[in-house]
């Protein structure tokens, strides 16, 4: 019976991530699993409306990453109509810019906020403090300093996002082809000089180095258990440009392996080509890996992690010095250190800072040419958009009949990606935490949080703002009976 | 011929003959209307501009003023009541305004911020009225048709006068039809007077639906208030 209320999807509480775990009879443990409810409903939802609309629905799949759905489905649309595919109509510079300058917003906003409301309470109060310190009211009361600059941070990439999309949340300015506006000149010289209640650009720069520092801090006094904690070895994906360094908007697709070779590389809409899917009864999100190389050695790594493994430089100054040191760290070999995921976030927040500054200085977001309206001939009827978003490599896939209707949507989000990933970290926070009896500890489900938060994965994303992420273990014996289960 | 009316007690002085709609807005009260055209024959199908002429309920955009005659239309039962039927619309078809085109567009969503709606009353019909896609040009999403016939009687066939739209079946089998070969054969800009003439988001020009960028939209840039009774002055 209790069996069943696990996996209940009738049972299951929104937004929860559900852990299991398998022992066999000496208590050592088998197996551990996360089973995601993801909600599949809004591949359905979409068909038979316009497709223009696609980008404006979809992104309300989340709260928190919707610019990179948003442009995802942009994208997709794009090349539904034609523009910006090989060498047909290619995209107008500002449109892309535009863009682009939504999507670094995002990724700071995003990042800023996974990484100073999550992860550096943890950091500064360790993971075996009680959940109601290990909070970003924790951390208000322990450096308020800190705290004031990192909702300056937030309300700033808020701001830009609202200036750029239209709105804080679910912005329209995508449309098949372009963009509906630019950016005025009055609106850019705000950002980057800044205004009462406003940071300025350059202040963005100093503030976004906090979250370095403060994971150089950390790292440093704890190298052991940060190095340690759930090594899982992947292979690593992200979009690349063609010196193989990272594009968080556009590029292609390559994977790398743990000694940093190409074990693939594609355009993004040969995607279907190289990867299947595979499913599970315990789980409603997907597995996917590589066809060629199967389930166990094929699944991938996406991320702030697996990004900063594949990159081979970053653009900017700042955060290509610190991209050195973390090169260097592992010796030119990819980092499998699942906590070093919150070293490859604080440099992305920095480089997001660093991007967005280059670009308000483009006098290309003034320019007034924002639209492609190919004829009614390029109209191809299908389209795929990846981007990178914060969490990774997303896919948005749709396909549309002449009349305009949507057919067919699939939508793989980074989560996905990660899933075997995910799974693979739990299993090893599981293993190094067991006790030796058959419980739960909270030692165990701290780690497990922790391990997962890691990959901040968007079933997470309802309960961002209250720091806690809510999180059901349940534990079995060799015979499959439930012997303890713990939720927060 | 110079007559003289009082609404809400107001002395006005106007034309015989004139549309109450219109003699109310030039006297800076505002009535709202959702199928009434300015300069357009009164269709009276919405009956969201009722008010009271002489003690009795009636639609202002039906009505020719005449000497002496009595018009309330600022009293919380006619304010409840035009509100009530704002969210009988609103009830009656499937209205998910935050991924809608017509948003900031949208004459019904403009005139349910102005009337102070904030939640239908009435039980959500949750109607199932397919698209209609098959012209070139033009989608039906039917769900948010309000059946203001506007489309029907001004938007007709250049060559021929001809009706392009029609609603077809009676009550709740009620809908909208377009007649594709005479769809077809409108020109850019009547497609665009179409999907400008629906007051909703149910005549949509196929491609184009998010071209306005958040604050710039119609009712963004002025309120459906301030739009009725500034006509006037501009
Ligand atoms: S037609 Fe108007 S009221 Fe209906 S969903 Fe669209 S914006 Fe909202
Ligand atoms: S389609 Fe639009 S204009 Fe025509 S009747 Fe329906 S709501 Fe009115
Ligand atoms: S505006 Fe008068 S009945 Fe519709
Ligand atoms: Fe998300």
């Amino acid at each position: 019976m209790s069996r069943k209320l696990v996996i209940d999807p009738v049972t299951r509480i929104e937004g929860h991530g559900k852990v299991t775990i398998q022992l066999d009879d000496d208590n050592n443990v088998t197996d551990a699993k996360l089973h995601v409810v993801e909600f599949r409903g809004f591949e359905k939802l979409i068909q038979g409306h316009p497709y223009w609309e696609a980008p404006m629905l979809l992104q309300r799949i989340c709260g928190i990453c919707f610019v990179s759905h948003h442009l995802c489905g942009a994208k997709a649309l794009d090349d539904m109509v034609g523009v910006g595919l090989g060498s047909g109509i290619p995209m107008l510079p500002t449109a892309e810019k535009v863009r682009r300058l939504g999507h670094y917003a995002q990724q700071l906003q995003s990042h800023v906020t996974a990484y100073f409301y999550l992860v550096v309470p943890e950091m500064l109060f360790g993971m075996d403090a009680p959940p109601e310190q290990r909070n970003v009211l924790g951390l208000v009361e322990q450096n308020p300093a800190l705290v004031k600059r990192v909702v300056a941070l937030r309300k700033w990439g808020q701001e830009l996002i609202r200036t750029v999309l239209g709105k804080r949340m679910h912005g329209i300015s995508s449309v098949p082809g372009g963009v509906s506006k630019n950016i005025s000149l009055e609106e850019r010289d705000r950002f980057l000089n800044g205004e009462e209640g406003l940071l300025s650009i350059d202040e963005v720069i100093e503030y976004a180095q906090e979250g370095l520092k403060l994971f150089y801090e950390f790292h440093g006094q704890h190298r052991e258990q940060v190095d340690s904690f759930a090594v899982v070895p992947s292979l690593d994906m992200c979009l690349v440009n063609d010196e193989g360094n990272v594009d968080y908007y556009h590029g292609r697709i390559r994977i790398l392996d743990e000694d940093k070779r190409i074990v693939r590389e594609f355009d993004y809409h040969d995607y279907l080509e190289h990867f299947s899917e595979a499913t599970e009864e315990w789980s409603y999100m997907k597995f996917p890996f590589l066809k060629d190389l199967g389930r166990e050695k094929g699944s991938v790594r996406v991320g702030p992690l697996a990004r900063m493994n594949v990159t081979k430089t970053l653009s900017t100054p700042l955060a290509q010095a610190a991209l050195e040191k973390f090169h260097a760290y592992t010796g030119g070999k990819s980092n499998n250190m699942t906590l070093h995921t919150n070293w490859a976030r604080a440099i992305e927040i920095i480089h997001s800072a660093e991007l967005i500054k280059e670009l308000l200085h483009d006098p290309d977001l003034q320019n007034e040419q924002l639209l492609m309206t190919p004829a009614d001939n390029a109209w191809t009827g299908e389209g795929i958009g990846v981007v990178e978003a914060p969490r990774g490599t997303l896919l948005h896939h749709y396909r549309a009949d002449r009349s305009g209707s949507i057919s067919f949507a699939n939508l793989i989000v980074s989560t996905t990606q990660n899933n075997s990933v995910i799974n693979r970290t739990v299993r090893s926070v599981a293993q190094d935490y067991i006790s030796g009896k058959a419980e739960i500890t909270e030692g165990m489900m701290n780690a497990i949080e922790v391990g997962i938060r890691a990959y901040d994965p968007c079933l997470s994303c309802a309960t961002h703002a209250l720091g806690q992420m809510p999180l059901e273990i349940s534990l079995f014996n060799a015979e499959g009976q439930i012997v303890d289960a713990q939720r927060r | 011929m110079s007559i003289q009316i009082t609404i809400d007690g107001q002395p006005v002085v106007t034309e015989a003959g004139e549309n109450l709609v219109d003699v109310a807005a030039q006297n800076s009260v505002y009535i709202p209307t959702l199928c009434y055209l300015k300069g357009k024959p009164c269709l009276g199908t919405c009956r969201v501009c009722s008010v009271r002429v002489n003690g009795h309920f009636t639609a202002a955009c039906s009505v020719p003023v005449t000497e002496g005659m009595q018009v309330e239309v600022d009293t919380a039962e006619l304010a409840d009541m035009r509100k009530a039927l704002i969210e009988s619309l609103f009830s009656e078809g499937n209205h998910n305004c935050p991924s809608c085109e017509k948003s900031g567009r949208c004459e019904l969503q403009a005139t349910g911020y102005e009337v102070g709606m904030v939640v239908s009353r009435f039980p959500y019909r949750f109607p199932l009225r397919p698209r209609e896609v098959a012209a070139d040009h033009i989608w039906l999403e039917r769900d948010r048709c309000i059946f203001c016939q506007r489309c029907v009687e001004f938007i007709r066939d250049r060559q021929t006068d001809q009706k392009i739209f029609a609603i077809k079946g009676r009550g709740t089998a009620a809908q909208i039809e377009v007649n594709t070969e005479l769809a077809n054969r409108m020109p850019p800009e009547q497609v665009r007077e179409a999907a400008d003439i629906c007051p909703v988001g149910c005549i949509i020009e196929k491609g184009v639906g998010f071209n306005d960028p958040i604050g710039r939209r119609k009712f963004e840039l002025q309120s459906v208030r301030e739009r009725a009774l500034g006509e006037e002055e501009s």
